[in-house]
């Protein structure tokens, strides 16, 4: 060893040396222990806060809207399970970068997804991109998981309505809560993603279809991925509804309508209930509950055919004759006539300079107020309407209300326009004409109303005058005790007639079937009585041309108000063809094919109806997840 | 009187201590090291593995304490030489993890020559110095530095700035050891101090961007939770939610959870730290201070100038590894990817530490044949 080298001396100094190395050594770990010290115990408190932020995320638990079922118990709304894709912000390392990622995988819009990530909101909650993701999607998108932290798949109940096309105006749609209904204090207890009723049923109903959100909270692994629920407060689901429409008659409704455009309703008189609403053209309520691109959006909005317009209530239209029903209770009440008054009619009525014609070129000749109505006469109706003045028209037309809303439970009911001078006033700021007076008499100029309107003026004249709301909803099943609570049926007035008048009436429509306009609306099932209309859409001079001349835009709407049995009526219906022509010929055996419908499928109905509900009642939750 | 008794047998109570030491803190890592790994879904899991690496440092540890160290330093420079043709070769033929080539696949395993070439190099150095009477700056600085600079740039380049920082410490220590004139200490001082911005400027240069973040991030890791600082905030709010008492075994939701990146290897410490809490950090510390504390006691009393000097490199590589490591992990330093000596999981890492280990007990052996 001694070849070595080593000094005794340089070994010793280089040992003295060692303790400038154990001080120094200690004294680096006396730091180290200080600095853990005040990492474990002086901020130990905020580094724990920050490691319970790091794991637990908010989940929204989107609650299962309430199924929709019609008055004996077939669905019509239900939820199926579906993918949704949520970015949970806490969890995203640069924004940018995930909108690149989602857009090139998914094919999205980005600017879309900018505004879904960038929406206001808590920023515990984790957004809402996109849902009704196909099953590729949700695949692609967990695959690439690792790539994209903080973005969630998850699955939730999707609004879904087997029908599709099958009365679509009524139920409506659903669709994401806007940013503008989020400001206002009905929708407070939602959030950015929330579903909610846009259109129809789903829109007016929604407090009680919505149900309540639930939330939970994951403790999640670094990349996102849940590893188990820390507290959960469950979604409750929402209530369904029973309607009181019958699906088989709505199809049948539908179809009568086929490609025309138009409207048909049909009420039981005795209580206000929908029992059918059809409006053609229709949408399918499934694509509209998407997710649609403006371009979607524009194609659907700027249809020609107007899709999303509800005819049954929100298309407005003139009456035509089908306003001499009012106008005969309202001529008899005033004492205007009496049934036995006679009315000369030679096809014309002169006034002032001008001469207004009867459909009929050559004249009813002499008719009383019952062949008046039977054969539609247009000057006996001129002269009634000349001598009661545009102000008795306009009262009685409220009574029967006209131009006022039937207060259906629908969103943005039109109510259309009964006419006088005041209104006129008001809406043109104009003087009245007397010649306007003669116009309305007939249900022509101004005057306007919408087919459910109709539906519910022959429904209280079948009813002998009382008056109900349209009924869509006849039960209410709160889905968390199981309870079914009935909505009431609402009178809504009763008309102040002299009691022969209605009678009277009823018998002369009874007549317009049988012998009248309207000998196409005559069943061998039942006994029908009704009234035709032709709304004249635009003036088109003077020659008359045949109609198969005249292009379909400027054809007049078919009209038919009808109701069955005539001696205890139990349904009402308006059809509304639009440039279908002549009530009697296109309207008229519309109506007798439904009522006839509703006679087969009658018998037993209202019995059956609350049976088969509750029967049903038991499988009612099973689509939902409980 | 108790160096007669341990004579006699060969084996004493310091070496009891020292072996206690060494397994108290491997049995630490390996625990920490299952309760982060433990859903691993593998046939070998890291734990099993790492109880491999660990049988198989045993072997060298033995080796390395029953040989004679004199021996063992002789081999010194041509080890040195296989270890810098090594170090090369995974320059061309290495396995990349991560962005650097640090590893020569062997079968299943892998091996990292820059976990031994710090070993080595501590013998090189030693042997160099023990060997003759090395006078004046040239012969005590420039030279050895001559040795050191190969190895070191090779490393740089895999780019492995840990075991590059730890060549550079083991260069250091021994310097600081070795008698030196105030005059030569002088002179390195000051120039050492004109040609830092230049040396700044190489070495900032030199260093990849993954580097050049980590250390950016250091300054301020709270600036950017995705980018760059994740790993060292991650690793701070582990250690921080410890608190007192630590969140109990398996209990550390960092860890657990994988918000922690690397818990099995370089943040093994955070991984106890978060279980443990402040109680379990200081335990630990104790038996790292205590296993220093007894390495400097060999030193102090090797009977020769090489066994002095491969002591005080052993204990200064183990210190400055066990510093930088625990002090990168509670945001002291930069994150610079040093593993933790006995807990981080590695198997070159593990063999070469007990290897070392074996050695300075070897140096306490040889002192006491010759009383």
């Amino acid at each position: 060893m001694a070849t070595a080298g080593l000094h005794d001396s340089e070994l010793g100094e280089l040992q003295r040396r060692l303790i400038i190395l154990r001080v120094g050594l200690l004294l680096v770990v006396a730091l180290l222990g200080l600095r853990l010290w005040h990492l474990q115990i002086r901020e130990g408190l905020y580094y724990l806060d920050l490691s319970e932020n790091n794991r637990t995320r908010s989940v929204i638990m989107e609650p299962a809207r309430g199924l929709i079922y019609d008055r004996n118990g077939v669905l019509l709304a239900n939820n199926v399970p579906s993918f949704t894709l949520y970015v949970s912000l806490e969890d995203v390392k640069d924004r940018n970068v995930l909108i690149d990622q989602l857009t090139n995988l998914l094919g999205l819009d980005p600017v879309f997804v900018r505004k879904k990530i960038m929406a206001k909101g808590s920023k515990q909650l984790p957004r809402k991109v996109k849902g009704r993701l196909s099953l590729r999607e949700a695949t692609l998108i967990e695959s690439h998981r690792l790539d994209m932290p903080g973005v969630m798949v998850q699955v939730e109940s999707q609004r879904n309505y087997p029908g599709g096309v099958v009365a679509s105006h009524l139920l409506g749609y659903v669709g994401e809560v806007s940013p503008e209904q989020l400001e206002r204090p009905e929708f407070s207890d939602l959030h950015q993603g929330s579903i909610v009723g846009q259109y129809g049923v789903e829109k007016f109903f929604d407090r009680f279809v919505r149900g309540q959100a639930g939330q939970k909270s994951i403790e999640v692994d670094a990349v996102g991925h849940e590893k188990r629920t820390v507290v959960v407060e469950p979604p409750h689901a929402g209530d369904n509804l029973y309607l009181t429409i019958d699906v088989r008659l709505q199809k049948v409704a539908e179809n009568l309508l086929g490609d025309e455009s138009g409207a048909i309703v049909a009420l039981d008189p005795r209580t206000g209930d929908v029992l059918a609403m059809a409006s053609r053209p229709g949408f399918d309520p499934n694509i509209l509950s998407r997710e649609l691109t403006p371009k979607q959006w524009a194609e659907i909005v700027q249809n020609e055919g107007r899709p999303l317009n509800n005819r049954a209530s929100q298309g407005q239209y003139p009456p035509g004759s089908v306003f001499k029903v009012m106008m005969a209770a309202a001529a008899l009440e005033t004492n205007t006539v009496t049934p036995a008054t006679t009315i000369h009619c030679n096809g014309g009525y002169q006034f002032g300079r001008r001469l207004y014609h009867d459909w009929k070129a050559g004249g009813h000749g002499s008719v009383d107020l019952r062949r008046a109505l039977v054969q539609s006469c247009d000057v006996y109706f001129y002269t009634v309407g000349q001598r009661m003045g545009i102000e008795t028209m306009a009262f009685f037309a409220h009574q029967f209300g006209l131009g006022e809303e039937t207060e259906v439970e629908l969103p943005s009911e039109r109510i259309g326009i009964v006419p006088s001078a005041a209104w006129k006033l008001k809406a043109k700021n104009e003087p009245w004409l007397p010649g306007e007076t003669i116009s309305a008499s007939i249900g022509q100029g101004y005057v306007n109303v919408t087919p459910l309107q109709m539906a519910s003026l022959i429904g209280t004249v079948a009813n002998d005058g009382v008056a109900f709301r349209p009924r869509l909803v006849q039960a209410v099943m709160d889905r968390a005790t199981g309870e079914l609570q009935a909505r009431p049926t609402v009178p809504k007035r009763t008309l102040k007639l002299r009691p022969e008048i209605l009678p009277l009436i009823k018998e002369a429509l009874a007549g317009v079937v049988k012998e009248g306009t309207a000998t196409r609306a005559k069943s061998a099932l039942i006994t029908i009585a009704g009234k035709t209309g032709t709304a004249q859409t635009t003036a088109l001079g003077k020659e008359k041309r045949a109609e198969k001349d005249i292009p379909k835009k400027l054809r007049d709407h078919a009209w038919f108000v009808a109701f069955a049995p005539v001696d205890a009526p139990t349904i009402a219906v308006a059809v509304l063809g639009e440039h279908m022509g002549h009530g009697g010929s296109a309207a008229a055996p519309l109506a007798k094919e439904l009522i006839e419908t509703y006679v087969k499928l009658m018998p037993p109905i209202s019995a059956s109806a609350t049976n088969g509900m509750v029967t049903r009642d038991s499988d009612a939750g099973g689509p939902g997840p409980r | 009187m108790i160096d007669r008794a341990i004579k006699s047998r060969g084996f004493d109570s310091f070496d009891l201590r020292f072996i206690g030491l060494i397994v108290a803190i491997l049995g630490i890592g390996v625990l920490s090291i299952y309760s982060v790994t433990r859903d691993q879904n593998a046939a070998f899991p890291f734990y099993a593995k790492q109880v491999v690496w660990i049988l198989l440092g045993a072997v060298a540890f033995l080796v390395m304490w029953l040989s004679d160290y004199h021996r063992i330093a002789r081999l010194a420079y041509p080890a040195y030489a296989i270890i810098l043709v090594l170090l090369v070769v995974v320059l061309f033929e290495g396995k990349s993890s991560r962005g650097a080539q640090r590893w020569i696949p062997m079968g299943p395993f892998a091996f990292q020559p820059s976990e031994f070439a710090k070993l080595v190099l501590i013998l090189t150095l030693a042997h160099y110095y023990s060997r003759a009477p090395r006078v004046g700056w040239l012969q005590r600085v420039v030279l050895p530095g001559l040795l050191v600079f190969p190895g070191l740039l090779l490393i740089l380049k895999q780019p492995d700035l840990g075991s590059g920082l730890s060549f550079l410490a083991v260069y250091a220590a021994m310097l600081l050891m070795v008698k030196m004139r105030s005059k030569a200490l002088g002179v390195i001082l000051l120039s050492s101090l004109m040609l830092f911005p230049f040396a700044w400027e190489a070495m900032w240069g030199a260093l990849h961007d993954y580097q050049r973040q980590r250390i950016m991030a250091f300054v301020d890791p709270t600036h950017d939770t995705g980018g760059k600082g994740y790993h060292a905030l991650q690793s701070r709010i582990a250690i921080g939610a410890g608190e007192l008492t630590g969140k109990g075994l398996y209990g550390g939701t960092q860890s657990q959870l994988k918000f922690l990146p690397e818990g099995h290897t370089d943040f093994v410490f955070s991984v106890f730290a978060e279980e443990w809490g402040f109680l379990g950090v200081l335990a630990l510390l104790s038996l790292f201070a205590a296993l220093i504390w007894l390495s400097l006691e060999i030193a102090s009393r090797a009977k020769d100038q090489l066994g002095a000097l491969l002591a005080v490199g052993i204990t200064c590589l183990l210190s400055f590894c066990i510093v930088v490591n625990i002090g990168m992990t509670a945001g002291m330093f930069p994150i610079v990817g040093i593993p933790l000596p006995l807990m981080s999981y590695g198997g070159s890492a593990t063999v070469m530490t007990l290897a070392s280990l074996g050695l300075l007990l070897n140096v306490k052996r040889r002192r006491l044949s010759f009383l």
